[in-house]
Protein backbone atom coordinates (compact mmCIF):
# COMPACT_ATOMS: atom_id res chain seq x y z
CA UNK A 1 0.00 0.00 0.00
CA UNK A 2 2.79 2.42 0.53
CA UNK A 3 3.62 5.08 -1.78
CA UNK A 4 2.10 6.19 -4.91
CA UNK A 5 0.96 9.38 -2.65
CA UNK A 6 -2.71 11.05 -2.85
CA UNK A 7 -3.78 9.16 -6.09
CA UNK A 8 -2.51 5.51 -4.89
CA UNK A 9 -4.07 6.03 -1.51
CA UNK A 10 -7.46 6.81 -3.40
CA UNK A 11 -7.31 4.02 -5.74
CA UNK A 12 -6.89 1.94 -2.36
CA UNK A 13 -9.98 3.66 -0.85
CA UNK A 14 -11.89 3.15 -4.08
CA UNK A 15 -10.25 -0.92 -4.66
CA UNK A 16 -12.02 -1.65 -0.89
CA UNK A 17 -15.32 0.46 -1.27
CA UNK A 18 -15.04 -1.87 -4.60
CA UNK A 19 -14.49 -5.14 -2.18
CA UNK A 20 -17.21 -4.11 0.17
CA UNK A 21 -19.69 -3.80 -2.58
CA UNK A 22 -18.81 -7.60 -4.04
CA UNK A 23 -19.17 -9.13 -0.32
CA UNK A 24 -22.45 -7.57 0.17
CA UNK A 25 -24.01 -8.27 -3.09
CA UNK A 26 -22.42 -12.01 -2.36
CA UNK A 27 -23.80 -12.66 1.16
CA UNK A 28 -27.30 -9.81 1.27
CA UNK A 29 -25.76 -8.62 4.43
CA UNK A 30 -28.13 -5.45 5.21
CA UNK A 31 -25.26 -3.10 4.78
CA UNK A 32 -23.66 -0.27 2.10
CA UNK A 33 -20.85 -1.49 0.01
CA UNK A 34 -18.68 1.45 1.79
CA UNK A 35 -19.11 0.48 5.25
CA UNK A 36 -18.25 -2.78 4.86
CA UNK A 37 -15.71 -1.80 2.49
CA UNK A 38 -14.39 0.16 5.97
CA UNK A 39 -14.52 -3.40 7.77
CA UNK A 40 -12.63 -4.53 4.77
CA UNK A 41 -9.83 -2.20 4.87
CA UNK A 42 -9.92 -2.45 8.79
CA UNK A 43 -8.80 -6.15 8.48
CA UNK A 44 -6.36 -5.28 5.81
CA UNK A 45 -4.68 -2.87 8.53
CA UNK A 46 -4.41 -5.11 11.46
CA UNK A 47 -2.88 -8.14 8.78
CA UNK A 48 -0.40 -5.71 7.91
CA UNK A 49 0.23 -3.91 11.39
CA UNK A 50 0.77 -0.19 10.60
CA UNK A 51 -1.14 2.63 8.38
CA UNK A 52 0.92 3.38 5.51
CA UNK A 53 1.73 7.03 5.91
CA UNK A 54 -0.42 8.38 2.32
CA UNK A 55 -3.32 6.35 3.27
CA UNK A 56 -3.40 7.92 6.62
CA UNK A 57 -2.95 11.79 5.04
CA UNK A 58 -5.46 11.26 2.33
CA UNK A 59 -7.94 9.87 5.20
CA UNK A 60 -7.89 12.56 7.01
CA UNK A 61 -8.80 14.93 4.12
CA UNK A 62 -11.55 13.34 3.12
CA UNK A 63 -12.77 12.60 6.82
CA UNK A 64 -11.90 16.27 8.07
CA UNK A 65 -14.73 17.53 5.34
CA UNK A 66 -17.27 14.75 6.05
CA UNK A 67 -20.18 17.63 6.74
CA UNK A 68 -18.96 18.74 2.93
CA UNK A 69 -19.76 15.41 1.34
CA UNK A 70 -23.38 15.22 2.96
CA UNK A 71 -24.27 17.65 1.62
CA UNK A 72 -25.77 16.77 -1.89
CA UNK A 73 -28.08 14.01 -0.83
CA UNK A 74 -29.35 16.37 2.25
CA UNK A 75 -30.21 19.18 -0.21
CA UNK A 76 -32.92 16.48 -1.21
CA UNK A 77 -34.99 17.96 1.38
CA UNK A 78 -36.05 20.51 -0.87
CA UNK A 79 -38.03 17.81 -2.69
CA UNK A 80 -39.86 17.24 0.80
CA UNK A 81 -41.19 20.74 1.82
CA UNK A 82 -45.07 19.85 1.06
CA UNK A 83 -44.66 16.46 3.29
CA UNK A 84 -42.92 18.41 5.97
CA UNK A 85 -45.03 21.55 6.22
CA UNK A 86 -48.51 18.80 6.12
CA UNK A 87 -47.14 16.37 8.42
CA UNK A 88 -44.77 18.77 11.07
CA UNK A 89 -45.74 18.49 14.23
CA UNK A 90 -45.54 14.09 14.21
CA UNK A 91 -42.70 14.26 12.02
CA UNK A 92 -40.63 17.15 14.02
CA UNK A 93 -41.52 15.25 17.42
CA UNK A 94 -40.72 11.69 16.42
CA UNK A 95 -37.68 12.68 15.03
CA UNK A 96 -36.25 15.16 17.84
CA UNK A 97 -38.12 13.34 20.64
CA UNK A 98 -36.89 9.87 19.04
CA UNK A 99 -32.95 11.49 18.74
CA UNK A 100 -33.29 12.67 22.57
CA UNK A 101 -34.36 9.17 24.10
CA UNK A 102 -31.90 7.10 21.82
CA UNK A 103 -29.03 9.21 22.68
CA UNK A 104 -30.09 9.04 26.31
CA UNK A 105 -30.38 5.19 26.21
CA UNK A 106 -27.23 4.61 24.01
CA UNK A 107 -25.21 6.49 26.59
CA UNK A 108 -26.91 4.82 29.67
CA UNK A 109 -26.44 1.56 27.99
CA UNK A 110 -22.94 1.71 27.08
CA UNK A 111 -21.68 3.35 30.42
CA UNK A 112 -23.72 0.89 32.49
CA UNK A 113 -21.84 -1.71 30.83
CA UNK A 114 -18.57 -0.55 30.21
CA UNK A 115 -18.40 0.21 33.98
CA UNK A 116 -19.10 -3.23 34.57
CA UNK A 117 -16.46 -4.57 36.46
CA UNK A 118 -17.44 -7.76 37.65
CA UNK A 119 -18.13 -9.48 34.18
CA UNK A 120 -15.15 -9.61 31.79
CA UNK A 121 -15.24 -7.39 29.05
CA UNK A 122 -14.96 -9.21 25.99
CA UNK B 1 -20.53 43.10 -13.72
CA UNK B 2 -24.07 43.13 -12.91
CA UNK B 3 -25.73 41.80 -16.04
CA UNK B 4 -23.08 39.47 -16.66
CA UNK B 5 -23.82 37.69 -13.25
CA UNK B 6 -27.56 37.99 -14.17
CA UNK B 7 -26.63 36.18 -17.59
CA UNK B 8 -24.94 33.06 -15.27
CA UNK B 9 -28.12 32.31 -13.62
CA UNK B 10 -30.11 31.80 -16.80
CA UNK B 11 -30.61 28.39 -16.28
CA UNK B 12 -29.46 27.29 -20.16
CA UNK B 13 -26.17 29.19 -20.44
CA UNK B 14 -25.62 28.12 -16.61
CA UNK B 15 -22.06 26.92 -16.53
CA UNK B 16 -22.15 23.58 -15.65
CA UNK B 17 -19.82 23.65 -12.39
CA UNK B 18 -22.02 27.13 -10.90
CA UNK B 19 -23.61 24.80 -7.79
CA UNK B 20 -20.51 22.95 -7.08
CA UNK B 21 -18.68 26.06 -6.66
CA UNK B 22 -22.01 27.46 -4.68
CA UNK B 23 -21.65 24.54 -2.44
CA UNK B 24 -18.22 24.97 -1.73
CA UNK B 25 -18.58 28.87 -0.91
CA UNK B 26 -21.69 28.08 1.20
CA UNK B 27 -19.71 25.08 3.27
CA UNK B 28 -16.98 27.61 3.66
CA UNK B 29 -19.01 30.33 4.92
CA UNK B 30 -20.61 27.46 7.21
CA UNK B 31 -17.13 26.58 8.39
CA UNK B 32 -15.98 30.18 9.30
CA UNK B 33 -19.43 30.82 10.87
CA UNK B 34 -19.43 27.50 13.08
CA UNK B 35 -15.82 28.60 14.01
CA UNK B 36 -17.35 32.45 14.87
CA UNK B 37 -19.62 30.73 16.84
CA UNK B 38 -17.59 29.19 19.10
CA UNK B 39 -18.82 25.62 17.47
CA UNK B 40 -22.36 26.47 18.53
CA UNK B 41 -24.69 23.08 17.81
CA UNK B 42 -26.99 25.33 16.02
CA UNK B 43 -24.84 26.82 13.81
CA UNK B 44 -23.74 23.53 12.78
CA UNK B 45 -22.16 23.83 9.12
CA UNK B 46 -24.34 20.61 7.47
CA UNK B 47 -27.89 22.76 8.84
CA UNK B 48 -26.30 25.88 7.78
CA UNK B 49 -25.23 24.90 4.23
CA UNK B 50 -28.21 23.09 3.47
CA UNK B 51 -30.94 25.94 4.66
CA UNK B 52 -28.40 28.40 2.49
CA UNK B 53 -28.15 26.27 -0.70
CA UNK B 54 -32.44 25.21 -0.62
CA UNK B 55 -32.92 29.31 -0.55
CA UNK B 56 -30.79 29.51 -3.13
CA UNK B 57 -32.61 26.65 -5.32
CA UNK B 58 -35.97 28.37 -4.51
CA UNK B 59 -34.97 31.52 -5.51
CA UNK B 60 -33.51 30.54 -8.59
CA UNK B 61 -36.00 28.21 -9.37
CA UNK B 62 -33.33 25.56 -9.58
CA UNK B 63 -35.04 21.67 -10.07
CA UNK B 64 -33.31 19.34 -7.21
CA UNK B 65 -32.59 17.19 -10.35
CA UNK B 66 -30.18 19.53 -11.76
CA UNK B 67 -28.56 20.77 -8.43
CA UNK B 68 -27.62 17.32 -7.86
CA UNK B 69 -26.34 16.40 -11.36
CA UNK B 70 -23.48 19.17 -10.42
CA UNK B 71 -22.41 18.36 -7.34
CA UNK B 72 -22.48 14.69 -7.44
CA UNK B 73 -18.83 14.76 -7.16
CA UNK B 74 -19.13 15.38 -3.74
CA UNK B 75 -21.76 12.98 -3.37
CA UNK B 76 -19.34 10.25 -5.35
CA UNK B 77 -16.53 11.02 -2.38
CA UNK B 78 -18.62 10.03 0.11
CA UNK B 79 -17.78 6.22 -0.62
CA UNK B 80 -14.14 6.29 -0.14
CA UNK B 81 -14.78 9.08 2.93
CA UNK B 82 -16.72 6.05 4.46
CA UNK B 83 -13.59 3.51 3.77
CA UNK B 84 -11.13 6.05 5.05
CA UNK B 85 -12.97 5.81 8.28
CA UNK B 86 -10.90 2.61 9.09
CA UNK B 87 -7.95 4.45 9.49
CA UNK B 88 -9.51 6.53 12.62
CA UNK B 89 -10.56 3.06 13.55
CA UNK B 90 -7.27 1.10 13.34
CA UNK B 91 -5.75 3.75 15.56
CA UNK B 92 -8.31 3.04 18.31
CA UNK B 93 -8.01 -1.01 17.66
CA UNK B 94 -6.84 -1.47 21.27
CA UNK B 95 -9.90 -0.04 23.06
CA UNK B 96 -11.85 -1.22 20.12
CA UNK B 97 -11.11 -4.92 20.88
CA UNK B 98 -11.62 -4.82 24.07
CA UNK B 99 -15.53 -2.98 23.93
CA UNK B 100 -16.64 -5.06 21.07
CA UNK B 101 -19.52 -6.70 23.61
CA UNK B 102 -20.40 -3.04 24.97
CA UNK B 103 -20.21 -1.90 21.73
CA UNK B 104 -22.75 -4.54 20.42
CA UNK B 105 -25.09 -4.30 23.11
CA UNK B 106 -25.41 -0.05 23.01
CA UNK B 107 -26.22 -0.29 19.57
CA UNK B 108 -29.07 -3.03 19.61
CA UNK B 109 -30.94 -0.94 22.55
CA UNK B 110 -29.75 2.24 20.83
CA UNK B 111 -31.43 1.14 17.81
CA UNK B 112 -34.36 -0.47 19.47
CA UNK B 113 -35.07 2.95 21.14
CA UNK B 114 -34.76 4.74 17.97
CA UNK B 115 -37.74 2.86 16.30
CA UNK B 116 -39.95 2.53 18.87
CA UNK B 117 -39.47 6.03 19.98
CA UNK B 118 -40.37 7.62 17.04
CA UNK B 119 -42.82 5.45 15.46
CA UNK B 120 -44.62 5.55 18.98
CA UNK B 121 -44.40 9.52 19.10
CA UNK B 122 -45.81 9.43 15.07
CA UNK B 123 -48.35 7.02 15.84
CA UNK B 124 -49.29 9.30 18.99
CA UNK B 125 -49.11 12.44 17.31
CA UNK B 126 -51.49 10.75 14.26
CA UNK B 127 -48.58 9.98 11.67
CA UNK B 128 -50.17 8.87 8.56
CA UNK B 129 -48.95 4.76 7.77
CA UNK B 130 -46.18 5.88 5.20
CA UNK B 131 -44.82 7.94 7.98
CA UNK B 132 -44.56 5.58 10.16
CA UNK B 133 -42.72 3.66 7.75
CA UNK B 134 -40.50 6.10 7.04
CA UNK B 135 -39.81 7.17 11.01
CA UNK B 136 -38.90 3.43 11.48
CA UNK B 137 -35.43 3.33 9.87
CA UNK B 138 -34.22 6.98 10.09
CA UNK B 139 -31.57 6.49 12.44
CA UNK B 140 -28.98 4.26 9.76
CA UNK B 141 -27.45 6.32 7.16
CA UNK B 142 -29.10 6.52 3.78
CA UNK B 143 -28.68 3.95 1.58
CA UNK B 144 -29.28 1.31 4.72
CA UNK B 145 -32.70 3.33 5.86
CA UNK B 146 -33.73 3.34 1.94
CA UNK B 147 -33.40 -0.43 1.43
CA UNK B 148 -34.98 -1.00 5.00
CA UNK B 149 -38.39 0.80 4.05
CA UNK B 150 -38.29 -0.87 0.61
CA UNK B 151 -38.28 -3.93 2.31
CA UNK B 152 -41.21 -2.61 4.57
CA UNK B 153 -43.10 -0.83 1.70
CA UNK B 154 -42.29 2.59 3.00
CA UNK B 155 -41.52 5.40 0.21
CA UNK B 156 -37.70 6.12 -0.30
CA UNK B 157 -38.41 9.97 -0.74
CA UNK B 158 -40.33 9.93 2.61
CA UNK B 159 -37.49 8.03 4.55
CA UNK B 160 -34.99 10.34 2.94
CA UNK B 161 -36.34 13.57 4.80
CA UNK B 162 -36.33 11.42 8.29
CA UNK B 163 -32.69 10.57 7.92
CA UNK B 164 -31.78 13.85 7.56
CA UNK B 165 -33.53 15.36 10.27
CA UNK B 166 -32.66 12.32 12.33
CA UNK B 167 -29.04 13.29 11.43
CA UNK B 168 -29.35 16.96 11.68
CA UNK B 169 -31.28 17.43 14.54
CA UNK B 170 -29.32 14.24 16.41
CA UNK B 171 -25.77 15.97 15.71
CA UNK B 172 -27.08 19.65 16.86
CA UNK B 173 -28.38 18.07 20.07
CA UNK B 174 -26.15 15.05 20.52
CA UNK B 175 -23.18 17.00 22.40
CA UNK B 176 -25.79 18.89 24.73
CA UNK B 177 -27.77 15.82 26.18
CA UNK B 178 -24.25 14.03 26.69
CA UNK B 179 -22.88 17.19 28.56
CA UNK B 180 -26.44 16.74 30.63
CA UNK B 181 -25.75 13.62 31.19
CA UNK B 182 -22.28 14.20 32.63
CA UNK B 183 -20.23 11.64 29.53
CA UNK B 184 -16.97 13.56 28.65
CA UNK B 185 -15.72 9.89 27.61
CA UNK B 186 -14.85 10.46 24.32
CA UNK B 187 -15.98 6.54 23.43
CA UNK B 188 -19.12 6.89 24.70
CA UNK B 189 -19.77 10.17 23.46
CA UNK B 190 -18.26 9.16 19.37
CA UNK B 191 -20.72 6.01 19.82
CA UNK B 192 -24.07 7.83 20.02
CA UNK B 193 -23.04 10.33 17.77
CA UNK B 194 -22.98 7.58 15.35
CA UNK B 195 -25.78 5.41 16.58
CA UNK B 196 -27.90 8.59 17.02
CA UNK B 197 -27.19 10.66 14.03
CA UNK B 198 -25.41 8.84 11.32
CA UNK B 199 -22.55 10.31 8.92
CA UNK B 200 -24.06 13.47 10.02
CA UNK B 201 -23.42 12.59 13.63
CA UNK B 202 -19.77 11.59 12.51
CA UNK B 203 -18.71 14.56 10.78
CA UNK B 204 -19.59 16.04 14.40
CA UNK B 205 -18.26 13.82 16.72
CA UNK B 206 -14.88 14.11 14.21
CA UNK B 207 -14.80 17.93 15.47
CA UNK B 208 -14.50 16.15 19.41
CA UNK B 209 -11.23 14.48 18.49
CA UNK B 210 -10.29 11.81 16.76
CA UNK B 211 -11.29 9.06 19.11
CA UNK B 212 -14.88 10.21 19.13
CA UNK B 213 -15.10 10.52 15.57
CA UNK B 214 -13.73 7.05 15.46
CA UNK B 215 -16.36 5.80 18.05
CA UNK B 216 -19.25 7.56 15.96
CA UNK B 217 -18.01 5.27 12.63
CA UNK B 218 -18.77 2.60 14.40
CA UNK B 219 -21.67 3.57 16.31
CA UNK B 220 -23.56 4.15 12.72
CA UNK B 221 -22.08 0.49 11.03
CA UNK B 222 -23.65 -1.25 14.52
CA UNK B 223 -26.87 0.70 14.18
CA UNK B 224 -27.17 -0.32 10.14
CA UNK B 225 -27.17 -3.86 11.16
CA UNK B 226 -29.18 -3.92 14.00
CA UNK B 227 -31.78 -1.72 12.69
CA UNK B 228 -31.55 -3.49 9.12
CA UNK B 229 -32.33 -6.77 11.52
CA UNK B 230 -35.05 -5.53 14.03
CA UNK B 231 -37.68 -3.05 11.57
CA UNK B 232 -38.47 -5.86 9.44
CA UNK B 233 -39.73 -7.73 12.93
CA UNK B 234 -41.29 -4.47 14.27
CA UNK B 235 -43.52 -3.52 11.21
CA UNK B 236 -44.46 -7.85 10.90
CA UNK B 237 -45.27 -7.34 14.64
CA UNK B 238 -47.56 -4.70 14.24
CA UNK B 239 -48.86 -6.30 10.68
CA UNK B 240 -50.55 -8.66 12.49
CA UNK B 241 -51.59 -7.11 15.60
CA UNK B 242 -53.77 -4.59 13.33
CA UNK B 243 -55.01 -8.10 11.29
CA UNK B 244 -56.18 -9.51 14.69
CA UNK B 245 -57.88 -6.00 15.71
CA UNK B 246 -59.44 -6.28 12.18
CA UNK B 247 -60.58 -9.67 13.01
CA UNK B 248 -62.64 -9.06 16.19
Amino acid sequence: MEGGGMLGAFAWLLLFQFAGELVVRGTQLPVPGPVMGMVLLLVALMLRGSAPVNLRATAEGLIQHLMLLVLPSTAGLVLQLDRLTQEWLPLTAAVVGGAVLTIAATALTLRAVLSCPGKPIR
Amino acid sequence: MMPALRELWVPMSCPLIIWLLATLIVYQGARLLYGWSGLHPFANPVLTSVTVIIGLLLITDTRYETYFDQVKVLHLLLGPATVALAIPLYGQLRRLRRMLVPLGLAAIVGSATAIVSAVGIGWLLGASPELLLALAPKSTTMPVAIGIAQQTGGLASLTALTVTLTGISGAIMGGAVLSLMRIRDAVVRGFVFGTAAHAIGTAQAFREGEATGAFAALGMGFTGVATALLVPVLVLLLRVQSWTFAAH
